[in-house]
């Protein structure tokens, strides 16, 4: 214990896995949709500094560019367009049944997790060597080009397919005058939102 | 090696502390010297001098969405420019500098590919 204490990187650990911890709690709790939202923001940002702490640099900046830049704004759009009423709930929607539901499951993914992880690499000790993005580069086009040029096939296919799910219908001539905050797509919105 | 990957993230970090200095700084001086005589018709939320009409929790139109989507997808894209930037000098040197230039610009039109079918079926038009 003493010894793990002296260590620098453990200390950074601490400072970054506490708000993390906090930022999922209170975005689970939180009784505003768009606060859970931020919240989850800290979330994110702690776990893109976790792979940081662990040398994984293209990992953290891609989390934090992707995730934090575009899903969260994706997440609030998402929110901000259904016609569900946003603001301060009084009361959380879920009855004791479905909370206890929801912590057996997370609870047994965790465990299943854990017990993964330990098994499957038990005392190793793992050398953290930084992988630097440009080594990164290195590999992806000395090695894997063609798995590159595929992430452009799947990502148009992500594109085309976020369109075509997301589109209004244009079978409806009516809707163009509508103003800014018109409703009538929100149900088209709320199937493109699982997406 | 890892000695030189933290300290350069410790010169991040430096960097950042610096800048949440200055602006907590700032906003920490700013509540301290101004005057500060609230009143409610001064707290209103003001909006072009008409009354606020409605709550601030206001629904937004759907057509952002497609926005945020295609925002999303070529955020992707630009993440895997990043570790072809670092790459390009040392491949040209290489001699292999049209190889990985092609490889980009070959990544790039399959993805624009997306944006002329996001154009073509008018997605991208403000009606």
């Amino acid at each position: 214990m003493n010894d793990w204490l002296t260590q620098a990187e453990n200390w950074a650990f601490i400072l970054i896995a506490l708000p993390m911890v906090l930022g999922a709690w209170r975005s689970v709790t939180s009784r505003n949709v768009v606060h859970s939202v931020l919240f989850l923001v800290i979330t994110l940002a702690a776990s893109a500094a976790l792979f940081l702490l662990l040398g994984a640099e293209f990992v953290a900046w891609s989390v934090v560019l992707v995730y934090i830049g575009a899903v969260i704004v994706l997440f609030l759009f998402g929110i901000m367009i259904t016609r569900a009423p946003l603001g301060m709930e009084t009361e959380l929607s879920h009855s004791n049944q479905t909370k206890l539901g929801a912590a057996l499951v997370s609870g047994a993914l965790f465990a299943l997790i854990t017990v993964a992880v330990i098994t499957g690499f038990g005392e190793t000790e793992i050398v953290s060597n930084p992988t630097r993005t440009s080594e990164i580069g290195q590999s992806m086009f000395e090695r894997f080009v063609i798995p590159f040029e595929v992430v452009s096939v799947v990502l148009l296919a992500a594109l085309i397919g976020g369109i075509v799910l997301a589109r209004r219908d244009p079978a409806e001539p009516g809707d163009s005058s509508s103003s800014l905050g018109g409703a009538q797509s929100a149900h088209v919105t709320a199937e493109g939102g699982e997406a | 090696m890892p000695n030189q990957y933290f300290g350069d993230y410790i010169t991040v970090l430096v960097f950042m502390a610096v800048g949440a200095i200055i602006v907590g700084g700032a906003v920490v001086a700013a509540s301290l010297l101004a005057p500060n005589h609230p009143n409610k018709t001064k707290s209103e939320i003001y909006e072009c001098g008409i009354n606020p009409v409605g709550g601030g929790w206001s629904q937004s139109h759907i057509r952002y969405y497609i926005f945020a989507l295609l925002f999303l997808i070529f955020d992707v894209e630009a993440i895997f420019i990043f570790p072809w930037a670092l790459k390009v000098e040392s491949f040209a040197e290489a001699g292999m500098g049209g190889f990985i230039f092609v490889e980009m610009v070959i990544f790039i039109v399959i993805l624009l590919l997306g944006l002329v079918y996001a154009i073509r079926k008018g997605v991208l038009r403000w009606e």
